[in-house]
């Protein structure tokens, strides 16, 4: 840890200072410092309610802030229009429900944004678009419509979108948490092979604790709003130190 | 225990036709309340049926140069009315000579937009924006004229078919995309943009058609300064316009609101800017979802130009009614002009429907929310 705070401002794909949300006058984040030095895998779990999904959707603006700073690749997000598009194309998110275009092929789908974005020719991006699409094995769906394809193969494919924008920062938010059991595991391989591959910053929030124990190198527990517990995968599965943090790890363990 | 290692083959559907029998009898015949409204609806059908063909086609008249010819014992209808008249009902007062100038605006739009109807057409974009934004001067150039070597024909000869088909593509064009505009501005989360947008909708919904008109006709020339003549089809357009974009803008907002958040979320998380993820995600979803609603408002505007009559411009109905029905030589046929309205008016309003249903169907993808 110590040695990670000495390093360069750069050297941080993501820095959370004192960050504060309120939801009205519902104060949903609390004072959240959280380093992320580039190429990390985090995994951050915590019950339902306690502000994982606003955490990580700060990040890329999706909620915004009331307090604090967030530093996204050494540049503090003001909320800038044009600042935003920019640093959104370096920044991936995987959302629960998938979120697919249903009015687009596949390929549509995983072209859109470089073809729009990143202004990269229509031959190129599909040739990108069919290189991801391998990677999460479902090259042979490329011409269907979302609405065709199973939960797990549609999670998939958000995930080749994400890629297709080339990020430095992958967000997860519940990958597998609305898929059917089978599913689950097709899901997860290729996000291990994802963060096996190194390089890639990722930030995911989820219960799979066998996904935590193979990738993560550091896991946070949250719970009202805070922070609880920071640690590496086997001393916060091993050892937990806080109160709460023991009595979910309980709960998760038991069901 | 059970255990099996057949693998059951695949087998085609069972077929849903069982004979024409068969349908009689579970949709005509399957209760005592059923046999007795099918005998009754056939005895509507006996009773009404063979006097309307009667009259409108075994004893119609089709071709006759006088009234007189129409007249008489055993007589239907006077179709040969409508034809005697046919330059009339089309075009209006448009000077006959002139009837090639419009013929060929309207040959071009439909060479035109028959390409955006095939499959694997490359370059549709383009060519939409060429008929949305450069055909409408062609088509003023050949109908108006007044330069370039065509003779001037004033708006207040335009009438007929011609004049109700001008208002109604005029007015879909233009309020289909200010429409979407103001539904988008309602939705903004810029308070003043959202107001003005709420102003001008609630505005436009509030008040009839007619009087919008007749504002137009009457009460902007007042406003205007001294002297400026503005043409008064294009004031009435004007309003017309202004009026079928507020409704427009309601039927798209509820298609905005029924797309789920995620949708603008993933779009924008990928770093697409506003109006690339409206236009892009938001907007093609939302408005194929509104597909019978809109169609629903262009038909009632389509059948709304019957009202520019009021401020005395000659549509389809108007001709019919107004023109043909004091014209002394052919007195005595108002029915088959009207008659005759009515089957242009469905025509056009059947086919908007028919292919309103196709369209939804092509962009079927399956997804079910
Ligand atoms: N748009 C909103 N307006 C008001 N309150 C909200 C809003 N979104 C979330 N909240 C509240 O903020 C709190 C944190 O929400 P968040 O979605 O971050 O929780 P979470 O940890 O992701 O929970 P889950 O595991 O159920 O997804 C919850 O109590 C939720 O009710
Ligand atoms: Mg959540």
């Amino acid at each position: 840890m110590s040695e990670a705070n000495t390093q360069a401002q750069h050297d941080y794909a993501i820095r959370m200072i004192n960050l504060n949300k309120w939801y009205g006058d519902f104060h949903v984040l609390k004072d959240i410092n959280l380093d992320v030095t580039q190429g990390e895998r985090i995994v951050i779990c915590g019950p339902s309610g306690s502000g994982k999904s606003t955490v990580i959707r700060c990040i890329n603006h999706l909620e915004e802030h009331q307090k604090g700073q967030i530093i996204v690749n050494g540049e503090e997000i003001t909320g800038d229009v044009k600042q935003l598009e920019r640093l959104r194309t370096d920044v991936g998110m995987c959302f629960q429900h998938f979120n697919l275009f249903p009015h687009l092929s596949i390929l549509d789908n995983l072209t859109l944004a470089p073809i729009w974005v990143r202004k990269i020719p229509k031959a190129e991006a599909e040739a990108t678009a069919m290189k991801y699409l391998e990677r999460v094995k479902i090259p042979d769906q490329a011409s269907k419509y979302p609405g065709q394809l199973s939960g797990g193969q549609q999670q998939r494919v958000a995930i080749a979108r994400s890629l297709c924008m080339n990020p430095k920062i992958m967000l997860f938010d519940e990958p597998t948490s609305a898929l059917d059991p089978e599913m689950i595991s097709e899901v997860l391989d290729v996000m291990i092979e994802l963060a096996n591959e190194g390089g890639m910053t990722m930030l995911c929030v989820t219960h799979e604790m066998g996904f935590a124990k193979q990738v993560a190198d550091r896991v946070i527990f949250m719970d009202a709003g805070q922070i609880i517990e920071e640690n590496t995968p086997n001393e916060f599965f091993n050892n937990p130190q806080s109160e709460r943090t023991q009595l979910f790890l309980s709960q998760i363990i038991a069901h | 225990m059970y255990v099996t290692d057949k693998i059951l083959p695949e087998l085609p559907a069972p077929s849903n036709s069982k004979g024409v029998v068969h349908w009689l009898k579970s949709n005509l015949f399957s209760s005592p309340v059923n046999i007795v409204f099918t005998f009754l609806g056939l005895l509507l059908l006996y009773k009404t049926l063979p006097p309307i063909i009667q009259w409108a086609f075994i004893d119609a008249t089709w071709v006759a140069d006088t009234r007189e010819e129409c007249l008489g014992e055993g007589k239907g209808a006077c179709w040969a009315y409508i034809g005697n008249r046919f330059g009339q009902v089309m075009y209006g007062f448009y000077p006959p000579a002139e009837y090639w100038r419009p013929n060929i605006a309207g040959i071009l739009l439909i060479a035109l937009t028959i390409p955006l109807f095939i499959e694997k057409m490359p370059r549709k974009v383009w060519l939409g924006a060429f008929i949305l934004l450069v055909f409408p001067f062609i088509a003023y150039y050949l109908i108006h004229g007044g330069f370039l070597g065509l003779s001037e024909v004033g708006t207040d000869k335009w009438g007929g078919l011609m004049l109700t088909l001008i208002i109604s593509l005029v007015g879909i064009a233009a309020a289909l995309p200010l429409g979407i505009i103001l539904a988008l501005g309602r939705r903004s989360e810029m308070p003043i943009i959202k107001s003005v947008c709420v102003i001008f909708i609630e505005f436009w919904r509030g008040v009839p058609l007619i009087s919008v008109l007749f504002m137009a006709s009457v009460m902007l020339p007042l406003f205007l300064p001294e002297g400026s003549s503005f043409d008064k089809l294009a004031r009435a357009m004007i309003g017309i316009i202004l009026f079928q974009a507020a409704y427009v803008a309601e039927v798209v907002r509820g298609g905005l609101q029924a797309i789920p958040k995620g949708q603008y979320e993933a779009a924008v998380a990928m770093g697409l800017s506003y109006w690339k993820s409206m236009t892009l995600i938001i907007l093609p979803q939302a408005l194929k979802l509104v597909i019978p609603g809109l169609v629903n408002t262009f038909i009632a505007l389509f059948k709304d130009t019957t009202l520019v009559l009021i401020i005395g411009l000659f549509d389809l109905l108007a001709i019919i009614e107004n023109v043909l029905g004091s014209d002394s030589s052919w007195l005595g046929f108002f029915t088959e002009g009207l008659v005759f309205a009515a089957f242009v008016f469905w025509i056009f309003c059947f086919a908007m429907s028919r292919y309103s249903m196709a369209l939804e169907r092509k962009l079927d993808t399956g997804h079910r929310n």
